[in-house]
């Protein structure tokens, strides 16, 4: 499913809303989801899953084709951790 | 950086600001797209958020785990586990606004 895919199910499920609206609340939904994570706040949304965002410390890597040594620096990885819920609906089958 | 958490009540909220419904009917929304997002998923299928990120699906196999209080050997069943692979985007504007040394 995409994000076009969504928005579509989202606008059969409520046909009195404007498709123009619908995209609309789901690119908040997501943008608000990123910027939270860019000001450094969690967003916990529970039953589905949490994001997080985690710094990964600076290291030396190697360029694979020269061997040479370079400095990678520190940086912000978002993550994701599943909820309960949603992590038992995955394990169910009926 | 504020490290607050962010709740279903603020993602609901800004819905309600952005676009003209109330807020009862914009926490219902949210509501169902998180409902559509897990329904998909519990069907196997990847959901692909267009810069912002792709969720999947992957099955692991049984594999023999270890209480470690006890040290007895316990069999850990086949599961299925979600993985979550940021955008490009994403990535790219966590870092921006948190890089030490941008302009901000």
């Amino acid at each position: 499913m995409t994000k076009s895919e969504l928005i579509q199910r989202l606008a059969e499920a409520n046909p009195h809303l404007y498709l123009r609206d619908v995209e609309r609340i789901v690119t908040t939904i997501f943008d608000e989801i990123t910027d939270a994570l860019a000001s450094g706040d969690r967003v916990e949304l529970r039953g589905f899953g949490a994001f997080s965002v985690k710094e990964r410390g600076s290291r030396t890597g190697r360029n694979p084709r020269t061997g040479d040594s370079v400095d990678v620096p520190s940086k912000f990885i978002p993550y994701f951790k599943t909820g309960k819920q949603l992590r038992e609906k995955l394990n169910t089958h009926g | 950086m504020s490290n607050q958490t962010i709740t279903r009540a603020q993602l609901s909220e800004a819905v309600y600001q952005e676009v003209g419904l109330s807020r009862n009917e914009s926490a219902d929304l949210l509501e169902s797209v998180l409902a559509m997002i897990t329904d998909a998923l519990a069907k196997d299928e990847t959901v692909k958020i267009s810069s912002f990120g792709s969720f999947s699906v992957r099955s692991k196999g049984q594999r023999i785990g270890r209480n470690p209080k006890t040290g007895e050997e316990v069999p850990i069943l086949p599961r299925k586990v979600l993985v979550f692979r940021p955008s490009q985007v994403m990535k790219a504007r966590i870092n921006a606004k948190r890089s030490p040394g941008s302009a901000a």
